[in-house]
């Protein structure tokens, strides 16, 4: 039976981890991912989980372990957020173009400066051009879920790329819930032993690794991780629904929330969902036609679900915790590229709100929703909007 | 142009390496330096005028790739698979029979 424990995401993020059976954890503590490889350590000094847990002097020096465990054969983890993040940034790269399924739990939090610990996802958002598959979950129980589904989806023979799962700095990491931890027996039905596809150490069949490519094989060789990428579509859709069948918990790339009917809907990631959730179910009860798309997937990014999606809005309100320079948010961007070519498309809002830990209260949504229903009305109306900026002491 | 020593290893290796990609662009073979041509990144290429050579073997002696190997005859023969253009036999050469001109693909 599978038992329900009150636990942080820190610490459902490391149950995910033991469950994975990971044979090599490399990890440097961060604010507010600490707790992931504080649990794990313990895990592995209990004897409760058969793994090497190296400690290291650094980040860049946790992911590059990683890189070499995985590369070795065996299945690796690691839990790092922020500035931590951002120092694996190149080791990032070579793990997606070395095809190593590593999974990275990620506690999303603001980047300096100034030096900031609490939420934002600027930081996972700062590493989506890396090839690596990134998840964003709403509860301490998606965030263990994800991490299982992550590793499956990362070491299916037709994806083969590291994954990051971010979980919301503190909101999460740091809250307490009920999470449901799934019977070992039936995580190992789900996810099998590691055997790795490609990239191993076997003395009989020497190869060579992380190789130097010419101009004339580069390209190419990217191109497989683009590959990788657009396969990993099928392949979560996949295991997600696996997953539904022996957990009963559904995911989808964007879950829709009261999106039927809906003129406005918002579009959003991680625990900022719930909120959003909680503040349609309030509008609903007034009449107002608002829905909620959350984002679990965002790379490889659901192109063809945003699609769909936009069918059935007239305004699409983005609602984003990261911010690209002159763009606005990144959800913007990747919104606006799946959207360009459609013939009929809703009209996108953008919103930055809640950078850095600050509040997303029910205040701010309705400023949001005053700007979208503007926009609706076809008046005119600011592509990006700063949300509950304090102006007065600009 | 005499043959490079290398190319029976080079066509053995050639053929059982396969042209496809592997995931993480592994090599397979081990020692496939030998037939990956480092020849690519050249912008300048050695050209070499035989009536002017006096076989003194400066440029197959200073060529540090190596990328000059000897005919029958003794005279140099360029490797272009491997020349990376550094210009360096041009330049000892003492009777000027290495000129570099500018190579256009």
């Amino acid at each position: 039976m599978p038992i329900r424990k009150v636990m942080k995401a820190n610490e459902a993020a490391a149950w995910a981890a033991k469950l994975a059976k990971p044979k090599v954890i490399a990890a440097f503590p961060i604010t507010p991912s600490t707790l992931v490889p504080e649990k794990i350590s313990e895990f592995v000094a209990d004897g409760e989980l058969d793994a090497e847990f190296i400690k290291v002097e650094s980040e860049h020096s946790a992911i590059s372990a990683c890189v070499g465990a995985s590369a070795a054969g065996v299945r690796t983890f690691t839990a790092t957020a922020s500035q931590g993040l951002a120092l694996m940034h190149e080791i990032l790269f070579i793990a997606a173009g070395m095809r190593l399924p590593i999974v990275i739990a990620v506690g999303n939090r603001a980047l300096s400066a100034p030096i900031n610990i609490w939420n934002d996802w600027q930081d996972t958002i700062s590493e989506r051009d890396t090839g690596w598959l990134q998840f964003y979950a709403e509860n301490n129980q998606e965030a263990l879920d994800l991490i299982l589904i992550a590793f499956k989806v990362a070491e299916d023979e037709r994806v083969l790329l590291p994954a990051m799962v971010g979980f919301d700095a503190f909101i999460l990491t740091h809250t307490v819930e009920p999470v449901e931890i799934p019977d070992q027996e039936l995580v190992d039905e789900f996810l099998g032993e590691y055997v790795p596809k490609h990239a191993y150490l076997d003395p009989s069949k020497p190869i060579t690794q992380g190789t130097l490519a010419f101009p004339a094989h580069y390209m190419e060789a990217r191109y497989t991780v683009w590959e990788a990428n657009e396969n990993a579509k099928k392949v979560i859709d996949e295991v997600f629904a696996e997953f539904e069948k022996r957990f009963g918990r559904k995911y989808q790339k964007i879950e829709e929330y009261r999106t039927d009917d809906a003129e406005i809907i918002f579009v959003t990631m991680g625990s900022l969902a719930g909120t959003v959730k909680e503040y349609v179910d309030m509008l609903r009860e007034k009449g107002v036609k608002v829905g909620v798309a959350k984002i679990t997937v965002y790379r490889p990014f659901p192109t063809e679900e945003v699609r769909e999606l936009a069918k059935k809005a007239k305004v699409l309100a983005l609602l984003e915790k990261n911010v690209t320079f002159s763009i606005g948010g990144a959800l913007f961007q990747d919104f606006s590229r799946a959207l360009i070519n459609e013939k009929e498309k809703p009209v996108i809002v953008d919103f930055i709100l809640g950078l850095g830990g600050r509040d997303v209260t029910f205040k701010d949504l309705d400023e949001a929703l005053g700007i979208a229903q503007k926009a609706l009305a076809g008046e005119e109306f600011d592509e990006v909007n700063w949300i509950g900026l304090r102006k007065e002491i600009l | 142009m005499a043959e490079s020593p290398f190319k029976a290893e080079i066509e053995r290796v050639q053929k059982e390496y396969s042209e496809k990609m592997t995931p993480g662009a592994i090599a397979v073979i081990p020692g496939s330096s030998v037939v990956n041509k480092t020849g690519s990144w050249r912008v300048f290429m050695p050209e070499f005028n035989r009536d002017k050579c006096v076989r003194c073997y400066l440029c197959y002696i200073y060529c540090p790739e190596p990328a000059i190997y000897l005919d029958e005859e003794n005279y140099p023969v360029f490797d272009y698979d491997y020349c990376k253009g550094c210009g360096i036999c041009a330049n000892e050469c003492p009777v000027d029979a290495i000129t570099m001109v500018r190579e256009v693909k």
